[in-house]
């Protein structure tokens, strides 16, 4: 969801408060961040630190550790596709090639109409089924690249759910 | 009308391969068919060639149906009701007889396995009605001390990698003096090849949090934490709503059954890291941090989490202890071979007809279990090789699959028997590429403590490109093995000392894809492998 920058940063405070508490909440917060905002903006990072008491090269180490976290808007669907070794075996080299062709981007891009960003990821625990792709939360198997042509041309139609 | 009990998986494989819609076309079927449908969303059996798979009780047991197609459903629900519910005959194309006859099933020894895909993983009567929480009641009862005795006596060796027996690590918790002590969960499942405790958590995860009660019994924590990766959401929301029902019937909290004891449990994402799996790394992630590893000693189970001596065990090492404490000690570990005791969930994946979840003594070797189980490969050409243990594992060549899968034996022939993932590739695969790709996964997922892993991986890749394209090739591959040496040596973890593991594999049983003659006397040179 897009919303604008103040209510985002009063968002985020309102996250930071509910998680605060918990033992090592960092990376719970950045979690709730970007599931409700889809990314984590540089803007907040000096609200995050001040709350937690830390320093904002902190926080922003620690985002730039995991490649989960982003600080720039996703498109619409987050696309990735499983490049580790089981994968690989049964034609995920192939089925990345078409992807980027067919998107017309490379890893860690986004559509120009912002409807789908692509990722790597390294392996969704589905290794007899591959190659696998998880678009937002759900995962498919078994995906060949007409596979792979009609779930963007579904999501592309779709409303955005989550 | 007729009376039907059906059972469709819920769990992320079934689900990657249409069981919701699948799901929905039957209760579809049998509103408009008038047809009396109980659905019970279960785990799944692992036979991972058959999902979805869709079982239907009879008073002989559960028959069974896959892998099945929406379009397939109308026909099954024919099948079922003229030919299976009145005569135990099933006569549809995709028909599989009695799940328990399947042999894929009955070759296996599952104990921790026991009860995935024939419960629903959300209900508690159903795992307390196959020996759940016996364990915990047997612990209840017990002292602690007694508890990590039996742990001791049943041989378990920590399933996430390392081997490291659970029993000593959990009486050093144990005998740490400390006001708070933490269990944590290692669910960061990140090798490829493996999704056994994936599976455990999506398909029996009161299984789990029976383990961790239990650990937290037996050294003194009231507190566990299951760190799981963030690339599995449905095992994060069936844990999340296991833990919800146990709290609510008195297995988790403030008073556990009744005894007065505490146990609370909480589910932490990590965020696509897969350095996040190793112990240190881990526990620092969890504290709010980088995940960047810390120097051992002191070990964690002396100064863990935020300091407090903490348990690290795998899902799957805390998943076999109710077992271990309903049965005893010595009934796990008449399982097995050598030191490597009770079974081991193997995984079987990649290119392969028939890839699923194997759980077996320890001590068959990778052969048998070929024969026994996978069908041959995918795409039906002749397999190549086979990596087993993970992204640091060797890739072995069709001679070496007679090696016990055992962890001395494995280790002994510079291999790696890890979590138990088993990756098969045909001869199509080029094993160059393979290489390439280890030291690449290591430029992506090194934390960057220490210059041999970060950089040398990074120099990894430059080097198999210049032998790749023929650019000094006898020099680059003496530069590889010197690197190979250096980061063995130099490094602060296993992501740095094992991935010139399956780097040195490739080149030595695999020459030729190097354009290497096999008698070439640079590999004569570099036999640290
Ligand atoms: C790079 C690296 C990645 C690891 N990944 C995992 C993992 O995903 N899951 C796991 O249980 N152990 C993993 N381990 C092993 C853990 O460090 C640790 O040995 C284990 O959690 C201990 O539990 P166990 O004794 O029950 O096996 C990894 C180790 C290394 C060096
Ligand atoms: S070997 Fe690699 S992953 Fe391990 S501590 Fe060193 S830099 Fe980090
Ligand atoms: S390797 Fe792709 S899902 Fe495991």
């Amino acid at each position: 969801m897009q919303l604008d920058f103040s209510s985002d940063l009063s968002n985020v405070v309102k996250i930071i408060d509910t998680l605060k508490h918990k033992k090592g909440a960092l990376l719970p917060i950045l979690h709730q961040i970007q599931r409700e905002i889809g990314y984590i903006p540089l803007k907040t990072i000096d609200t995050i630190a001040k709350k937690l008491q830390q320093t904002p090269a902190e926080i922003h180490g620690v985002i730039s550790f995991y490649h989960q976290f982003r600080t720039s808007q996703p498109g619409e669907h987050k696309i990735q596709i499983c490049r580790a070794e089981a994968c690989q075996s049964r034609g995920s080299r192939e089925l990345e090639q078409h992807a980027k062709e067919h998107l017309d981007i490379e890893y860690r891009g986004t559509t120009a109409d912002k409807k789908f960003s692509l990722d790597s990821v390294y392996c969704l625990g589905n290794c007899a089924t591959g190659p696998n792709v998880r678009i937002n939360d759900e995962l498919y198997g078994r995906v060949s690249n007409e596979k792979f042509e009609r779930l963007v041309s579904t999501f592309k139609t779709q409303v955005k759910g989550r | 009308m007729m009376n039907i009990k059906m059972f469709i998986p819920r769990e992320s494989t079934a689900l990657s391969l249409g069981a919701h819609d699948v799901a929905r076309a039957v209760s579809d079927y049998s509103t408009q068919h008038k047809t009396e449908l109980n659905l019970i969303r279960n785990g799944s059996r692992g036979m991972f060639w058959l999902e979805p798979m869709v079982e239907v009780e009879t008073s002989k047991g559960r028959f069974a149906y896959g892998p099945v197609d929406v379009s397939d459903v109308p026909s099954i629900m024919e099948d079922i009701t003229t030919n299976l519910l009145s005569k135990h005959t099933q006569e549809h194309r995709l028909a599989l007889g009695l799940t328990e006859e399947l042999a894929y099933l009955k070759k296996q020894t599952r104990l921790t396995f026991a009860r995935a895909g024939i419960t629903d993983p959300l209900s508690l009567n159903d795992y307390l009605a196959l020996d759940g929480f016996s364990g915990l009641h047997k612990a209840l009862a017990a002292t602690s001390q007694e508890i990590v005795s039996t742990v001791v006596d049943s041989g378990l060796r920590g399933r996430g990698g390392a081997a490291f027996p659970t029993g000593i690590k959990w009486q050093t918790v144990h005998d740490a003096p400390s006001d708070k002590k933490y269990i944590v969960c290692n669910a960061d499942e990140g090798d490829s090849g493996t999704f056994a405790d994936r599976l455990v958590m999506e398909c029996d995860p009161f299984m789990l949090i029976e383990g961790m009660i239990i650990a937290g019994l037996a050294v003194g924590a009231d507190e566990g934490y299951i760190y799981l990766r963030s690339e599995y959401p449905v095992a994060d929301e069936i844990l999340q709503e296991a833990i919800v029902i146990a709290t609510k019937e008195g297995y988790l909290g403030n008073d556990i059954c009744g005894s007065g004891r505490t146990f609370n449990l909480e589910v932490r994402l990590g965020a696509e890291a897969y350095i996040c799996g190793e112990e240190t790394s881990l526990l620092e992630s969890m504290e709010g941090k980088r995940g960047v590893v810390r120097f051992k000693p002191p070990l964690p189970a002396i100064e863990g989490f935020f300091g407090k001596p903490t348990v690290v065990n795998n899902v799957l090492s805390l998943s076999a202890i109710p077992y271990i404490l309903s049965q005893g000690g010595q009934a796990y570990q008449q399982y097995g071979a050598n030191r490597s005791r009770g079974t081991l969930p193997f995984q079987l994946a990649g290119n392969v007809k028939q890839g699923g979840l194997i759980e077996l003594p320890f001590g068959s070797t990778l052969q048998s279990l070929l024969d026994d189980f996978s069908g041959g490969t995918q795409s039906a050409r002749p397999i190549r090789a086979i990596q087993v243990g993970g992204p640091l594992g060797a890739y072995l060549p069709t001679s070496k699959f007679d090696i016990p899968l055992d962890y001395e034996e494995f280790t002994n022939a510079s291999a790696v028997l890890g979590h138990g993932g088993i990756v098969i590739f045909d001869d199509t695969v080029d094993m160059l590429e393979q290489a390439r790709f280890s030291m690449e996964f290591c430029v992506d997922e090194s934390c960057g403590k220490c210059t041999p892993c970060r950089i040398g991986s990074t120099r990894g890749v430059e080097v198999i490109d210049r032998i790749k394209y023929d650019d000094s090739r006898a020099e680059n591959m003496i530069l590889l093995s010197d690197l190979c040496e250096t980061m063995i040596n130099g490094s602060l973890c296993a992501m740095g000392s094992m991935t010139p593991i399956p780097v040195i594999s490739a080149y030595k049983d695999f020459p030729e894809d190097f354009h290497l003659p096999s008698n070439n006397a640079v590999l004569e040179e570099t036999n640290h492998g």
